[in-house]
């Protein structure tokens, strides 16, 4: 908060960046888009490697938008914020993680055609 | 608070103003955590589906990533454009405001434009949302991201009028937050679905 100005018309839990912040999100987030699109375009690494490394990459780029385009961070004042995203990322987990687990299972224990 | 708004030029806000404007914003976001909510069972329901080709063509025949590559771009480029235009709004300054999300939205329809004429092809060919349970999937999943997107530039023509009628007052400053939010919000979402879909469905 170096800029007076941001800081008078500042709403809490918003965005308030500088165009450092943004610029600084924006080439990493480019940097982690290109690389996993030449991996898969590109590379003769082994399958599984892949797709570790792109899923690792798209992780890592949801967390550099996450501080540098919404500005999420621990501060007291985004607190809440913080919670709700918890509480939503726990429901994402069950939800997902839940119906991928049970259908392969149900998958698993069909008898094969 | 009315002749600074005419005047678009940076308005101190009061305190009181400002809280207000923090719990609408924190009620933005709590929206948006239902909408992760959503786009996560979507989420399930394709990644269940996947596999199911019934026949029909797989990722690996239906996707290109080049274009892909580039729609991301796009998208990725129009959330640091409007990432500009917060910082301008938070600094008063309207016309400045109005060339980011000018820019935005024309990358923002460019998005959308693209994934039409990618759907639009593969419906010609046969391979709409019907031939498979893959296909079905992945129209649900794209398609309600792409809808967003559509909502998105139809909120930033709104805010533009806004901002050309209003100025650059607390509410039309709350609104361009909780746009930001919005914008960013399917940004990170896009992520997840190019990774998902169109480069774990071509491996």
């Amino acid at each position: 908060m170096s800029d007076h100005q941001i800081s008078a018309n500042h709403i809490a839990g918003a965005g308030h960046g500088t165009r450092t912040s943004y610029a600084i999100g924006y080439g990493l987030s480019i940097l982690l888009t290109i690389v996993p699109f030449l991996l898969v375009m590109r590379s003769s690494l082994p399958r599984g490697t892949i797709v570790i490394t792109i899923v690792v990459l798209a992780a890592i780029q949801i967390f550099v938008q996450l501080v540098f385009f919404l500005h999420l961070s621990t501060s007291s004042e985004q607190r809440w914020n913080v919670v709700a995203l918890l509480y939503a990322l726990i429901i994402l987990l069950i939800v997902a993680g839940g119906s991928l687990w049970i259908m392969y299972h149900l998958n698993y224990n069909m008898v094969p055609y | 608070m009315a002749d600074q708004a005419s005047s678009g030029h940076s308005a101190t806000f009061d305190t009181h103003e400002r809280h207000i404007a923090s719990n609408r914003v924190f009620g933005f976001w709590v929206y948006i955590m239902t909408d992760t909510i959503l786009f996560a069972s979507i989420f399930a329901t394709y990644a269940v589906l996947n596999t199911s080709f019934a026949g029909g063509p797989t990722g690996k025949e239906l996707f290109d990533l080049p274009s892909v590559l580039l729609e991301t771009i796009f998208l990725l480029t129009s959330s640091f454009t409007f990432g500009l235009g917060v910082v301008a709004v938070n600094r008063g300054r309207r016309q400045e405001v109005l060339l980011w999300l000018a820019a935005t939205f024309v990358l923002g329809a460019a998005f959308v434009g693209m994934e039409l004429s990618e759907f639009g092809s593969m419906i010609a060919e046969g391979f709409g949302p019907r031939r498979s349970a893959f296909l079905s999937g992945f129209f649900g999943l794209v398609g309600t991201h792409g809808l967003h997107v559509t909502f998105g530039l139809l909120w930033i023509a709104v805010m533009m009028v806004q901002l050309v009628r209003k100025g650059v007052t607390i509410g039309t400053t709350t609104r361009m937050m909780n746009l930001s939010l919005f914008w960013h919000f399917l940004d990170i979402v896009w992520i997840c679905v190019f990774t998902v879909v169109y480069l774990l469905g071509v491996m």
